[in-house]
């Protein structure tokens, strides 16, 4: 492997509040120093003027459908969707067929992923076949590679069944990630419950279905202890939960997906199946309240929730398509363009949410920069215009809205453990 | 945007006819403009006679092939298509879902797409799935003629209804049409409220709180929870049929119950303007949401409704199939 040296970019590493512009010196895969004007001695010098250094972004929501949908996504094209997308890392959800509920399956995982550069944190799941009646053997799931748990697709079925799940995962010290949704309220629905959908006659997603369960969660975090991480947020009574919790001392955790900041349900006139994901595209007034959120720190983590769908299982009516938004290669440009540039957050506080945090939720070891500490980097070009191609995508899916989107801050280069993974054409 | 300006601006009569015609497919009254409307409504009128003759037939769409397909139940509507369309002289074929292979698995797409290789010119479809007909609209090259979404759209019907109440009160301005009943499953509902408002009608909805729409105020027209004070001074009450499966029994505890606030009897008739006309979209629910006696009373232009039906699919087809208003009085 050889050496690197990072020349010239605008170096942001969020745990040692740095700022500056300043090379980084990478040496037998792990950072060897940072400073002003470095020698490069052997190490290949990357001229990365005017772009963004940054610890390697973390998706902690994705979906590599493998094992069981591989004509929908495999570890490995995932993995290359990650690199090209920017991440250094994901998180892989248990949904998959058979589920991640037992050590097997992480095992498999784990196995598959070696065929790829980037990390892959596998999640287990919370209840033997997400069936919300018993416990998986968590224990045997973090020993075997899973660094949290969640039923994702589906919400912890039961307060007990949460309430367990936060006590039992405490001996591991891993987080209990939920989709939070009141299933009695969303029996048939596609789309948000609102303006839109009165109007196109779909059938309604209350933005109470979420928030009851956000709540429910809060309420047995508070009882009992554990780490909650409250997956993709959408509304906002959830981010008035949410602050409200961490107002009073919660260490609750949540995120918000690129989507939700984006698009409102607006989107779904026209009946696209691509605005069909779980839970749905808001209202605006929502909207508002999860970029208000994202700047005043309510929100942890930005990220996915990468869903790939073969393109005939979305060319249906849109009762009949399945839920589910690709992202990881549109993230970073869509975080940058609406969040950065829209003058949500500066550059920090992106790097913040997709890079420290998830890694620190997750206990991964990584999210910093510190001399000594694995070198996984993501370099941003700010200022880079790009139309969204999704023909070009390296997932094996296209089930996106943002084809043909102009964006403005995409990432040029990915490092893993000292390697360049990839770097923009 | 293009609603409020008409509406700021009521319909002027239409002069030339000719000049405008309806696209190229009929998806939803939301792509329609007034004058559109209006045209399709003049249409109809000239081919309202055709079927008063003792031979009721033109030969208008001669060669030309209309296929009905249905993948949800229907007697009235799809009758309706069959008729207008043999009327026409096309030659029409109905495909209904129990006969066709969407059983077998295939996709709304590929049947429709089986049958356009059959090179049919005109396409209904019926779909339990809000939107199904935009869907095909947007992928196939026959004209595609929505006759129910889902609660979306029933662009005819509320053709067929406007064209019943034009019949019977001279101008849409100002004129109160109150929808009862399930709003909030109902595509008759809401193809009606969007033809009514761009022609220039105040509409105004009523319906128990579970069969409202969470944000029925979308609609940009007064909404009652009871019926009483929605049927205050209207010109034309229109009742919606119930479907009281739908739910389970969480959207009304009986319909006896239903009958009880929301049905249409005399004694609440006698609310509305004197001569003020009652409709149904069928099928109706006799003792549910409307009683036999209004429904065959006086005020009832509940049948003049289905002949109606027939005269405006007529028109929607004929429109499609490229004639225009002129050309159909000649026709007929």
């Amino acid at each position: 492997m050889p050496n690197l040296l990072l020349k010239g970019g605008r170096v942001i590493d969020p745990t040692q509040h740095m700022d500056a512009e300043v090379d980084v010196l990478i040496e037998d895969g792990a950072i060897a120093a940072i400073g002003p004007e470095l020698d490069a001695n052997e190490a290949e010098v990357v001229d990365v003027a005017g772009h963004i250094v940054a610890p390697g972004f973390v998706d902690m929501h994705v979906h590599l459908r493998e094992p069981g949908y591989e004509y929908k996504e495999t570890i490995e094209s995932g993995m290359r969707a990650a690199a090209a997308g920017g991440f250094s890392a994901v998180a892989c959800m248990p949904n998959t067929d058979p589920i991640n509920d037992h050590r097997s399956v992480t095992e498999l995982i784990l196995e598959r992923a070696k065929a790829g550069a980037v990390h892959v944190y596998p999640i287990g799941a919370v209840s033997a076949g997400q069936s919300g009646e018993a416990l998986a053997e968590i224990g045997e799931l973090v020993d075997a590679g899973c660094v949290a748990i969640s039923d994702d697709g589906y919400p912890v079925a039961t307060a007990q069944l949460m309430r367990k799940a936060l006590e039992y995962s405490q001996m591991f010290d891993i987080p209990v990630i939920d989709h939070c949704e009141e299933v009695s309220m969303t029996h048939g629905s596609v789309m948000h419950d609102g303006a839109v959908s009165a109007e196109l006659g779909l059938r309604g997603w209350p933005a109470a279905a979420e928030e009851i369960t956000v709540s429910r969660d809060l309420i047995v975090a508070d009882a009992v202890g554990g780490k909650l991480h409250l997956a993709h947020l959408s509304t906002a009574g959830s981010m008035h939960l949410v602050r409200d919790a961490k107002r009073r001392g919660s260490t609750a955790t949540c995120e918000v997906m690129m989507h939700h900041f984006s698009l409102t349900d607006e989107a779904v006139r026209g009946f696209d199946t691509n605005t069909k994901m779980n839970p749905p595209l808001r209202s605006e007034a929502d909207r508002q309240a999860l970029l208000e959120a994202i700047a005043d720190g309510t929100v942890d983590v930005l990220a996915t929730d990468h869903a790939p769908h073969h393109a005939d299982e979305k060319l249906l009516e849109f009762d009949n398509a399945p839920f589910g938004i690709i992202g990881l290669e549109t993230a970073i440009p869509l975080a940058c363009t609406h969040l950065v540039h829209g003058g949500v957050i500066d550059a920090n506080r992106l790097v913040e949410m997709m890079a420290t945090n998830p890694a620190r939720i997750l206990g991964v070891g990584r999210g910093g920069l510190s001399v000594g500490a694995p070198a996984d980097i993501t370099v941003i070009d700010l200022d880079l215009e790009k139309e969204v191609a999704a023909e070009s995508f390296e997932t094996l899916s296209r089930n996106t809205p943002f084809d043909g989107v102009t964006l403005r801050g995409w990432p040029v280069l990915t490092i893993v453990d000292g390697n360049v993974i990839w770097r923009a054409a | 945007m293009t609603d409020q300006l008409l509406e700021a601006e009521p319909t002027a009569p239409l002069v030339d006819s000719t000049a405008i015609d309806i696209g190229a497919n009929l998806t939803g009254i939301a792509q329609l403009r007034a004058e559109q409307i209006q045209l399709i409504l003049d249409t109809a009128e000239h081919f309202r006679e055709v079927s008063e003759r003792p031979i009721k037939k033109v030969p208008a769409l001669r060669g030309k092939t209309v296929v009905n397909l249905f993948f949800e139940p229907s007697t009235r509507t799809r009758t309706s298509f069959e008729i207008a369309g043999k009327r026409l002289s096309a030659d029409v074929q109905s495909v209904s879902a129990s006969t066709s292979s969407i059983v077998k698995g295939e996709t709304l797409l590929d049947t429709a797409q089986s049958i356009e290789a059959m090179e049919p010119d005109i396409l209904v479809i019926r779909h339990e799935s809000a939107g199904a007909a935009d869907f095909l609209a947007a992928r196939c090259a026959a004209a595609i003629v929505n006759a129910g979404d889902g609660a979306h759209e029933h662009p005819t019907q509320a053709l067929l209804d406007a064209l019943t109440i034009r019949q019977s009160k001279r101008d849409f301005r100002g004129l109160r049409v109150a929808i009862i009943g399930d709003i909030a499953h109902s595509r008759v509902a809401r193809s009606n409220i969007l033809c009514l408002k761009k022609l220039g009608a105040d509409v105004v909805l009523a319906g128990p709180p579970t069969l409202l729409p969470t944000r029925a105020d979308a609609f940009g027209v007064e909404v009652h929870r009871e019926m009483n004070s929605a049927i205050a001074g209207a010109d034309v009450v229109m009742m919606l049929r119930v479907q009281v499966e739908r739910g389970g029994n969480l959207n009304l505890p009986s319909t006896q119950e239903y009958f009880k606030l929301f049905g249409l009897t005399e004694n609440r008739l006698k609310l509305a303007n004197e001569d003020a006309i009652v409709m149904h979209p069928g099928p109706m629910n006799r003792g549910v949401e409307i009683s036999s006696s209004v429904a065959d009373g006086p005020r009832s232009v509940i049948l003049q409704q289905v002949s109606n039906g027939l005269a405006v699919r007529m028109a929607v087809l004929y429109l499609l199939a490229g004639g225009t208003a002129r050309n159909a009085e000649s026709a007929s």
